[in-house]
């Protein structure tokens, strides 16, 4: 058996397939960024708080309504894009006249209210969810035991973002949200609501972070804090892969998920600055992003 | 601050302040995480513990006691700050609990400079009884010096020869592998890898691999609060206690497997010097505990119970607050609680007492919410604590 | 997008002065002094140290916002690795505070040529996710180095003797230093601020195309004002560092670089005096809301909603909006 840097080639396969479940979860935060980005030119940064309100709404459906895993993966990212949408209504739309960094800093706002409320609520400790029991246990792939959940999250991200990516380059719809993200007044003489088509942009991509919320619940410990820690992770994501393309976006996330994988096994105590390593690098070479139009 | 609002200060205490009894009122802080990671083992629970220790000492004794309480939110900067302006403008004369080792040593410094009395249950850092004691603290219930002993030592007598550790990158968990690996290693046991593990981390799945594929008998925890609780959360999620290895955890508390649930937590190993369910006297306290609070006591709770208990004691011994007149009555005077039985406080501020090693139950053998260890062994007070002469105290030479 | 001018509503509230400083702003600097000369016999003199680094901090973020244009995410880097290299330099090297200070501000300084020249290689929103990321960056070496302490910080600093003389010890003593070295800063910030590199600045804030193409190397500036907006946010975390006696984790986490943007934004973006008000706001907020917890952080939440919703000009840009001039 051959070694691969002091790695068995099993154990490399193993992580290579843990950091691509992490990189589904940057892939479907940082899609939803890309999305709310093109359409609405704002940096959400409540976007972390609602990928942990995810998390809680479907605690709550369990614990309050009864409501298992299954069903919670289909309401909450309507539940949370609803609020979403209350949001944009209220708040966000009434400050598109004025410079964007107005809407980040509104967004940093509401997300300082929404995480300060849940853990006044629900305290720091953290809450147990459990996986369905569908999923538990796991599979035996020779190289490495793979719990069947972990397996679901990655399909189950590919599938919405493909699908999204999809929805978006194929559609009739997609191409009036493209159409409207470089021209939104032309798009509007032809009889299109922009002003709708804005605010149902926002409540999807506010939906797929409450679904990536979900998909967490079962492995990560549902706390009040865990949209933070990862929202800044994912915005070097954004840097890196620039946000002109949608399906720059999903790529980008899953590709950085595989290199943290990776430094998780040659230089465990750098795994969590790797991707903001990248960034420096990515700006002193290409400072648009991988895949960014803008020079 | 947010005054808990209790005063004893019975008709007979003052009555006898007029006669030749002298009366003294005695102002306890009790400073500790009310919002964050820690609520649950301290909080209002130590408030509330404190209170009962007034209570118990008796309202006939001359000593009114009021209990004050805030939230330090384990930020050094602002619990020095609060600690600075209850003793420089409140009056403030003993502070209790302090979790968080950093805040601790914060206030160890402050309560030193202004020559008050720290009764520390909450934190872990055997530093405080180390090389930064002082003549104004006492660390009563545990510290990581203990908790890698007990656990680590235990371990290793009950079979786990090899150990990997999974160890939080900062300077508290380094120290914590340091401390146990020596451990280990002089119980004949062997470190067989460790790796660094970003703090804070979400995702423990990459590391846990690692710990598998070492095929080491323990894989030691060197962690705390959230990191520990995700660890043993996804450790039970990739079957690694299923497939024969044993997890010991370095920092854990009751509460957290309690939260955690017995389904995740089952097998592990632990260390603590509490538990609600040792004998009799510590059931009737915890059930008068958990009437006031709704939970069982953490060994945090319990402890500044105790050393409040204990500081009254002496207060009323030495007929006065000054504080090196009691903080020498303390260590003169043996301890004698229900909680933790007898014991004495140390020339360093070392309280010492029994620890347990405890094995977290199986679900199917636990009787109620909170039946959830089994005692494994008892390591008794002169070897659960690190040695008078080692610790580096310059109070001992 | 990328063309486009930025529109914060700054240009009225600094807009071109007569040489040498306005009667009006001496008057309030003077204001300001007697009222730093009296507080410590008023008010809890460590109180209002915390309120005198904040306020410097809070300036020199205005520095780069206010009048550079650029919304820096990531500030507590430079605040909180400076406290942590002058606690160092007092702590381990012995030096004196004026030392040990100056020491924290180089480093921030360094720190902020580093990271300042990759962050404006990007623009807007962009440029506010960069110095975020960097300063998280900052924020995971603080934990891992050895030399921070970890979660501990660096503890127990020495308050020293000013220049080997006089003794730091005493609450009043240290007040005055502080009191002086804050005061020195902002009129620093003044006087770059009324400055022809100022009014450079001002029109690349303004309109960045139109400079370039009148031959100005914008990036140079942009540049310049980020290492001197990180050199006095330095300034004012080791100035902290040594009031506390303490560098922590706390100063370099994010929700310091949102608490810097949120004293800045309620005082007033673009003002000179704006971020002194916002800072000690803010402070005296966390001071006495400080038993409350959460409730903290969901009242700094509101401030924001209702500042960026209601009064994007801040108190006092409503207030020289009112007297209808520059404050």
């Amino acid at each position: 058996m051959f070694e691969l840097l002091g790695i068995p080639p099993q154990a490399l396969f193993g992580q290579l397939l843990l950091g691509l479940i992490n990189g589904s979860f940057y892939a479907l935060l940082s899609l939803g960024l890309a999305i709310i980005f093109g359409l609405l030119n704002i940096i959400n940064f409540t976007h972390g708080a609602q990928y942990m309100m995810g998390a809680f709404v479907a605690w709550m459906l369990l614990n309050y309504v009864g409501i298992p895993y299954w069903g919670a993966l289909f309401l909450v990212p309507v539940i949370v894009g609803v609020t979403g949408v209350v949001l944009e209504r209220l708040l966000i739309s009434r400050l598109y006249h004025l410079d964007h960094l107005y809407g980040l800093l509104l967004t940093f706002g509401l997300a300082l209210i929404i995480t300060g409320v849940f853990r006044n609520q629900y305290g720091i400790s953290g809450l147990p969810y459990a996986i369905p029991g569908q999923l538990s246990g796991g599979q035996n792939l020779g190289f490495m035991f793979l719990p069947n959940y972990r397996g679901w999250v990655v399909v189950a991200s590919l599938v919405v973002c493909l699908a999204t990516w999809f929805v978006i380059e194929k559609t009739r719809l997609g191409a009036y949200l493209r159409a409207a993200t470089e021209n939104p007044t032309m798009v509007g003489a032809f009889g299109i609501n922009v002003p709708r088509l804005i605010t149902l942009t926002y409540g999807f991509g506010v939906g797929l972070a409450a679904f990536a919320g979900v998909l967490a619940a079962p492995i990560y410990s549902v706390n009040p804090n865990m949209g933070a820690d990862v929202i800044i992770v994912v915005f070097a994501v954004v840097v890196i892969g620039g946000m002109g393309s949608i399906l720059g976006s999903i790529l980008t996330g899953f590709g950085l998920g595989l290199v943290e994988g990776l430094t998780r096994v040659f230089y465990p105590e750098g795994s969590a600055v790797v991707i903001f390593v990248i960034m420096a690098i990515v700006l002193l070479v290409k400072p648009a992003g991988l895949f960014g139009r803008e020079a | 601050m947010r005054k808990t609002g209790f005063i004893v200060a019975s008709l007979a205490g003052l009555l006898m302040a007029g006669t030749a009894f002298a009366q003294t009122a005695v102002k306890i802080g009790v400073l500790n995480d009310r919002s964050g990671i820690y609520a649950d083992i301290t909080g209002e629970g130590s408030a509330v513990a404190a209170q009962m220790a007034a209570e118990d000492f008796g309202t006939d004794k001359g000593i009114t006691v009021e209990v004050v309480s805030a939230d330090h939110q384990n930020k050094p900067d602002v619990g020095s700050n609060i600690a600075r302006q209850w003793y420089d403008t409140e009056g403030v004369d003993v502070i209790a609990d302090v979790p968080t080792s950093s805040v601790a040593l914060a206030v160890n410094d402050i309560t030193r400079e202004k020559n008050k009395i720290f009764l520390n249950s909450g934190a872990a850092t055997s530093d405080l009884t180390g090389s930064k004691c002082s003549p104004n603290t006492v660390h009563w219930t545990y510290d990581t010096w203990q908790l890698a002993h007990g656990t680590g030592g235990a371990m290793v007598a009950a079979g786990g020869k090899t150990w990997f550790f999974l160890t939080a990158d900062y300077a508290f968990g380094h120290a914590l592998e340091r401390d146990t690996s020596a451990v280990v290693t002089a119980a004949g046991g062997e470190v067989i890898g460790s790796v660094k593990t970003p703090f804070p981390g979400t995702d423990f799945s990459s590391f846990l691999l690692q710990a598998q594929a070492s095929g080491a008998q323990v894989i030691g925890l060197a962690n705390a609060g959230g990191d520990t609780v995700n660890s043993m959360k996804q450790a039970a999620e990739f079957g690694i206690t299923q497939a024969g290895q044993s997890i010991a955890g370095l920092l854990v508390f009751v509460n957290d497997i309690h939260a955690l649930g017995l389904d995740v937590a089952q097998g592990l190993v632990l260390t603590e010097t509490f538990y609600w369910d040792l004998n009799d006297k510590t059931r009737e306290w915890s059930a008068r505990f958990e009437e006031k609070t709704g939970k069982k006591p953490s060994m945090i709770q319990a402890g500044v119970y105790a050393s409040v208990l204990h500081y009254l004691k002496a207060v009323e011994a030495v007929g006065s607050k000054d504080p090196e007149a009691v903080m020498a009555k303390m260590k003169e005077m043996p301890t004698d609680d229900p909680l933790f039985g007898q014991g004495v406080v140390r020339a360093d501020g070392r309280k010492t007492h029994d620890a347990y090693l405890f094995r977290v139950k199986k679900p199917a053998d636990s009787k109620g919410p909170w039946d959830l260890y089994e005692t494994v062994a008892t390591i008794p007070a002169d070897k659960a604590f690190r040695p008078l002469a080692d610790g580096g105290c310059p109070l001992v030479q | 997008m990328a063309t486009q001018t930025s529109s914060l509503d700054l240009s009225r509230s600094a807009g071109v002065e007569a040489p040498g400083m306005p009667a009006l702003h001496m008057w309030i600097f003077a204001g300001l002094l007697l009222f730093g000369l009296v507080a410590p016999y008023i008010l809890y003199p460590v109180f209002v140290m915390k309120v005198l680094c904040f306020a410097l901090f809070a300036c020199a973020f205005n520095l780069l916002l206010g009048f550079g244009g650029l919304l820096s995410f990531g500030h507590a880097a430079y605040f909180g690795s400076a406290s942590y290299v002058s606690a160092h330099a007092a702590k381990v090297w012995g030096l004196t505070p004026e030392l040990a200070i100056l020491t924290g501000t180089l480093a921030a300084a360094g720190l902020g040529l580093a990271i300042g020249s990759l962050a404006i290689r990007r623009q807007g929103i962009y440029f506010a996710m960069v110095t975020l990321a960097f300063a998280q960056m900052v924020f995971f070496f603080s934990i891992q180095a050895p030399f921070t302490g970890g979660e501990d910080g660096i503890q127990s600093v020495p308050r020293g003797h000013l220049f080997g003389l006089i003794s730091m010890a005493p609450d009043r003593n240290l007040y005055f230093f502080v009191l002086a070295v804050v005061f020195i800063g902002l009129l620093v910030i003044y006087r770059i601020i009324h400055s022809p590199f100022g009014q450079v600045l001002k029109g690349i804030r303004d309109n960045e195309p139109r400079m370039v193409s009148l031959g100005y190397r914008t990036r140079r500036y942009k540049l310049a004002v980020f290492v001197l907006s990180a050199a006095l946010a330095g300034v004012a975390g080791a100035t902290k560092a040594i009031v506390f006696q303490l560098a922590s984790l706390t100063d370099v986490y994010w929700t310091m670089s949102g608490e810097v943007v949120l004293m800045t934004l309620l005082g007033g973006m673009g003002t000179v005096f704006g971020p002194i008000l916002g800072a000690a706001v803010i402070v005296t907020m966390q001071n006495y809301l400080a038993t409350f917890g959460d409730w903290v952080t969901i009242g700094q939440g509101i401030i924001f909603v209702v500042a960026v919703m209601l009064f994007r000009e801040g108190i006092v840009g409503v207030l020289a909006r009112i007297i209808r001039r520059p404050l």
